[in-house]
């Protein structure tokens, strides 16, 4: 292995010869009783691309927050181009020369692009001016934005390029990206990297936020990696491998699934035929006739960028709403006319995106999260109108020990509980019931690499078995880990499930821009 | 020095039990302060005000009597508040009430039967609910704001009231008061013991007993809470936001309802232009002063409706405005507010240089 | 001076009082802040209004007083729902219990008192205009305070960058907290600027709409603001036309019984309550333009991560 740790000088690597811009000499931030950042350690050049490595949970997100001011550091100091600095808020951060785009987008849906844009300028920018700067700036780097236009109509892409170009606007010397490329079709990545690939050549550092390794490989120039809040290593992402980076993440092997031979095709046990609905609000998109077969012994998975209607085919495949036309059918029974309740009892789960507050009640305990999916499937959970909480505590303490679900004390609160323990329990709450289908969407967003291998075991295993598993995800590693078959959603419209064997990355990139023939042919318009 | 709140992993639920035991020792303190500035001992007005009202065995059957309005339209209040309700018409719903109610014994005064009483509570319940689910059709079929509609038709039932008293319900042997006529033995509510107290303050016993055992042990309180607090996971558990504006609005109304005849029935005897000192907004201190559990509103009603009788105590022993018995209400649920945060968060006082900050 | 005119001034009376709350109430809303509590800081900025103009013999002292009534309880809605993230809805509940408790108490001295009325500003010459001369030259100064604030939140909210950041903080108050907007200041500065104004909508009903202390003679006018500010999809002009809309309602009611029609008082006097009712049915069947117009943040409590 090539890594150092952070008190050798980074000797290897490239030539590292920008001027150290931002330094952070023994950062350590507290949150309670957790230690988020523990003595940590970077330094940021000009002219490089920086790479932050580590699980969610690593402290990554703590320690840009407090490079950008948003949050304050129990101890260690920070040094702007050699002078010691006190970053007191993201203004003064911006005021250095430091700019941020936010994973989650910052952006203001009412608001307009320019007025989005001027509330990270200083004080003091005339309206007109600035719209001729944004189109002036957009056009410059090929990231083409109407000023005039309101965030809320926008798509993901573009919201992420109005982040970048207001970054931009501030000039800085050092732009902090947090998981850039996660909305992101591939090939709007390449178009995002050729931008970064400029502003480097500009002189400008760049610290890049990502766990997609591969990416991390190709672009960025020097690495650090996170565990636990410490800085683990240092390394040159280029001479190493995806493997051996997700080594030093996670600091462990990582398991490989075990898979086994897709069995024969079984019977059709999720059918959806002309699915369709309105968008139900402003911020919402219509379903558009998703046909859609799952047969018992295979994955299917939903792949798309965050906002295609992924939310919305779950909630009219789940029941939560009735879609306008079209059918749904488990197991050769209709079902599209009934509630979610019924489908349940038809042998159907489903595990929401969501976890706190849709999957479960944040202030509720664990067992009577259990109510909450199977008050009515026969587990006895409610005899004549009475709830059985010692049965729900039975069920809570199985679904535990089967599960690997860690909580502080017994019955715990969900809201308690990691994301990652919380998705092992909502997730194992739904296969303790042996489903005949189970349909869920985004199984291991925000998990860390344990707990998302765990999930995605039980996931093949549960088809293996006969069931119909429909898994709806933007994770495209995680698609073709699990899936048997691969289906991209966009705008609402469902391209036809192809095998995963015969699916490139490239073709599903073209699909989730909706570059494809409505008809589901197989015709690359590219 | 800073005020900065840190969530806690969980519920306290220490902080739970004490959060209104706080709220009350502060208003106390408060109280004492605020008597001071009146130029009153506030030891000796504070107990006149707290403790003489229930030395007395008269006083005592006044308090039961004045609290079994405020528990009544307290639990169905904690029910809509719970299920994320926000129903505020309380006052409306039990004057809607005591109007319906009284059509009886005021329009067929001569029907004099067992079935009377039985009839008139009936019809009670009914209009409280029929004047709670204006606002819920609304809610659920137009989605608006429940908070204002309710709170609108409070006036209304108070001007329908305030016309029938002195237009066509007016006693006509009652020398032009704008007063209906006293309502016979027959539709007189049964007095419990020898004094006011009414046969009311057993349908508030009852009404406390069945929604602490509604809210603790059955799916109906599985569903009010799950709701009421994370309606989206409510949807996913296949549970009807719509039915829920329903179920919460008749019960609440229809408990007003019975809060409103009970009054009238019980303790009035008759319809006047003012029926209420404000016992269905009172009500709203109540269910979040008990915690919108049951059990707590049985005891936090009784002590607002000590509140009112300290407020007159105070008037004829210390010639103090009954008037200050809102202000104590008011500051009581803002307190209440205040330590609900000591629940979920704990407080850290702090300048920002204490932490020891880097640079 | 002719019907026509003598009605259109008692609607701008009567629509003032309402307009003025209304409009800072809009504000409060748009920084992402739900203050139920405008009735009970319009009631105790009324009877304070009250007695300092009692005190000092000047109406402008009590206008004065009324708006610092209103913003006590403002201070102490927006360190309960800002600082300890108590319910908004309740807050504001135990707001207006509290401030019509105080009123009250307060109040009880003044009761059956003559108050002093805020006169009406002649503006020569103009004043003596037909028809439009008294209408729009001879009010009141509150009158004229009312309608130069709709026109300045109008352009502040949408025409400055401190509007920017009060939109900004009711539309994501996360992001603009990760922006570097103090999102607490903003908040608590918006529910001033609402206190201040419901305050002085109660005082305008003791200077000059009946100058005198009358017990709860707010009488839901703070709720109807709200209501108001509902109706107009929390845009400064649409509460301009809504408030005159309701003002005139209000005063229908009174000319409807100063004519008799045989229709019982009680019915006009319910007229504006039910007016409210069906206003917001009105607007709430459009959910789209609603939902569209709402501040996102509105009524959500914020805990800043630092």
């Amino acid at each position: 292995m090539t890594a150092t740790t952070p008190t050798d000088p980074p000797a290897i690597g490239r030539d590292r010869q920008g001027d150290i811009l931002l330094e952070a000499r023994g950062i350590t931030k507290r949150f309670g009783d957790i230690l988020a950042n523990d003595d940590v350690s970077i330094a940021l050049r000009a002219g490089e691309i920086h790479a932050l490595l580590g699980e969610n949970g690593a402290g990554k997100s703590t320690l840009v927050k407090i490079l950008y001011g948003a949050l304050e550091p129990n101890g260690g100091t920070l040094h702007w181009q050699g002078r010691e600095v006190t970053i007191a808020s993201p203004a003064e951060a911006r005021k250095l020369g430091i700019g941020m785009v936010f994973q989650h987008f910052s952006l203001f849906e009412a608001l307009t692009v320019a007025e989005n844009i001027a509330l990270a300028l200083p004080r003091g920018t005339a309206m007109r001016e600035l719209s001729a700067r944004i189109r002036e700036v957009s056009r410059d780097y090929g990231l083409t934005l109407d000023p005039q236009a309101i965030v809320a109509d926008l798509p993901v892409g573009i919201r992420q390029r109005i982040e970048i170009v207001r970054c931009l606007l501030q000039e800085p010397q050092l732009i902090i990206m947090d998981e850039p490329t996660s909305v992101l079709t591939p090939q709007e990545a390449d178009q995002l990297f050729l931008t970064l690939e400029r502003l480097t050549l500009e002189g400008c550092a760049i610290l890049y936020i990502s766990h997609r390794l591969e990416e991390v490989k190709r672009i960025c120039h020097h690495a650090t990696v996170m565990r636990h809040g410490k800085v683990i290593s240092e390394c040159d992402p280029a001479r190493e491998t995806a493997a051996s980076l997700a080594r030093m993440m996670v600091g462990s092997a990582v398991h490989d699934l075990k898979r086994g031979p897709r069995p024969d095709a079984g019977a059709v046990r999720l059918e959806l035929r002309g699915l369709s609905a309105p968008a139900d609000g402003p911020f919402s998109v219509a379903i558009d006739t998703v046909d859609l077969q799952v047969r018992g012994g295979e994955v299917v998975a939903i792949a798309g960028i965050a906002g295609n209607g992924q939310g919305e085919l779950f909630d009219l495949v789940s029941g939560e709403r009735l879609s306008s036309s079209g059918s749904v059918q488990i197991d050769g029974q209709a079902a599209g006319r009934s509630g979610i309740t019924a489908r349940r009892r038809a042998g159907a789960a489903f595990v929401p995106e969501e976890r706190l507050g849709h999957g479960a009640v944040p202030g509720l305990r664990l067992s009577e999260n259990i109510v909450l999916t199977r008050h009515s499937t026969g587990d006895g959970l409610v005899r004549g109108g009475f709830v059985d909480t010692d049965r729900a505590g039975e069920l809570e303490k199985r679904i535990k020990n089967n599960f690997g679900v860690r909580m502080s004390h017994d019955d715990a609160e969900a809201r308690a509980l990691s994301g990652g323990n919380l998705q092992k329990f909502v997730i194992g709450r739904e296969l303790d019931r042996q489903p005949g289908v189970l349909v869920v969407n985004q199984p291991t967003w925000g998990v860390d690499a344990g707990a998302a291998a765990l999930i995605r075991q039980e996931l093949i295993d549960l088809s293996r078995q006969g069931s119909a598993v429909l898994v709806i995800s933007q994770d495209l590693d995680e698609i073709f880990e699990i899936a048997d078959r691969i289906a991209v959603i966009s705008r609402g419209h469902l391209s036809e499930a192809e095998p995963a064997e015969t699916m490139t990355r490239e073709r599903i990139g073209l699909l989730m821009g909706g570059m494809e023939d409505r008809q589901g042919g197989a015709t690359h318009a590219a | 020095m800073r005020l900065e709140l840190e969530k806690r992993a969980e519920h306290s639920a220490a902080m739970a039990l004490l959060s209104p035991v706080i709220a009350l020792a502060l208003t106390l303190v408060s109280g004492a302060i605020l008597f001071a500035a009146l130029g009153q001992n506030p030891a000796r007005a504070l107990y006149v005000f707290f403790i003489d009202p229930l030395t007395a065995s008269w006083s005592l059957q006044e308090l039961v009597v004045k609290a079994t309005p405020l528990i009544l339209i307290g639990v169905g209040l904690a029910v809509c508040y719970l299920s994320n309700t926000w129903n505020i018409g309380g006052e409306g719903q039990f004057t809607a009430g005591a109007l319906a109610g009284s059509i009886l014994p005021i329009l067929f005064a001569g029907f004099e039967s067992p079935l009377t009483l039985p009839l008139m509570l009936l019809m009670g319940v009914a209009g409280g609910m029929a004047w709670a689910a204006i606002p819920a059709f609304l809610k659920v079929r137009f989605g608006t704001n429940e908070i204002l509609t309710s709170l609108m038709l409070v006036y209304i039932a108070q001007l329908l009231l305030d016309w029938l008293v002195r237009g066509p319900w007016r006693d006509p042997a009652g020398f032009n008061f704008p007063e209906s006529r006293m309502f016979t033995a027959a539709a007189t509510l049964p007095a419990l013991a020898d004094g006011r107290m009414h046969v009311g303050a057993i349908f508030a016993l009852i009404a406390v007993a069945a929604l602490a055992v509604v809210l603790m042990k059955t799916r109906k309180g599985f569903e009010i809470r799950v709701l009421g607090q994370a309606p989206r996971a409510g949807r996913f558990a296949g549970f009807s936001q719509n039915r829920m504006v329903w179920f919460a609005f008749l019960l609440a109304g229809g408990l007003a309802g019975l809060a409103g005849i009970s009054e009238v029935s019980g303790s009035i005897n008759q319809l006047t232009p003012v029926i209420s000192p404000g016992y269905g907004f009172t009500a709203i201190i109540v269910a979040f002063l008990g915690r919108l559990n049951p059990i707590g509103i049985l005891f936090s009603g009784l002590l607002l409706a000590l509140s009112y009788l300290g407020g007159e105590a105070a008037q004829v022993a210390l010639g103090i405005s009954d008037k200050t018995t809102r202000v104590f209400q008011g500051m009581l649920l803002f307190y209440v507010l205040a330590c609900d945060t000591l629940i979920l968060y704990r407080i850290r006082l702090g300048g920002p240089a204490a932490t020891g900050k880097g640079a | 001076m002719g019907m026509f005119e003598a009605i259109l001034l008692t609607v701008i009376t009567a629509a003032t009082p309402l307009l003025l709350a209304a409009i800072g109430e809009l504000v409060v809303e748009r920084s992402g802040v739900l203050n139920l509590g405008v009735e009970g800081m319009m009631i105790l900025g009324a009877v304070m209004g009250f007695a300092a103009a009692q005190a000092t013999g000047s109406p402008y002292a009590g206008a004065l007083c009324a708006m610092l009534a209103g913003m006590t309880l403002a201070l102490l809605f927006g360190f309960l729902t800002i600082h300890l993230v108590a319910n908004q809805v309740a807050t504001g509940l135990a707001l207006t219990l509290l401030g019509l408790g105080l009123a009250g108490m307060i109040g009880e001295a003044f009761v059956g008192r003559p108050g002093v009325r805020l006169q009406a500003i002649d503006i020569p010459v103009l004043s003596d205009l037909p028809v439009v001369g008294r209408i729009l030259f001879g009010q009141d100064l509150l009158v004229y305070i009312s309608l130069a604030l709709v026109a300045a939140v109008t352009y502040v909210l949408f025409h400055t960058r401190v509007g920017l950041v009060i939109r900004a903080v009711g539309d994501n108050h996360g992001s603009a907290h990760a922006l570097g907007v103090s999102v607490r200041k903003v908040r608590y500065l918006a529910v001033l600027f609402g206190g201040a104004c419901a305050g002085l909508a109660g005082g305008y009903l003791s200077l000059a709409y009946t100058p005198q202390w009358i017990e709860g003679m707010t009488a839901g006018r703070g709720w109807i603001a709200l209501a108001l500010v509902v109706f107009a999809t929390w845009r400064p002009l649409r509460l301009l036309a809504g408030a005159y809309l309701f003002g005139a309602v209000g005063i229908m009611q009174f000319h409807a019984q100063a004519h008799g029609f045989g229709i019982p008082s009680q019915f006009l006097s319910a007229l504006p309550y039910a007016a409210t009712i069906a206003v917001l049915v009105i607007i709430s069947r459009n959910r789209i333009l609603t939902r569209i117009n709402t501040p996102a943040c509105l009524g959500r409590p914020f805990v800043p991560d630092r």
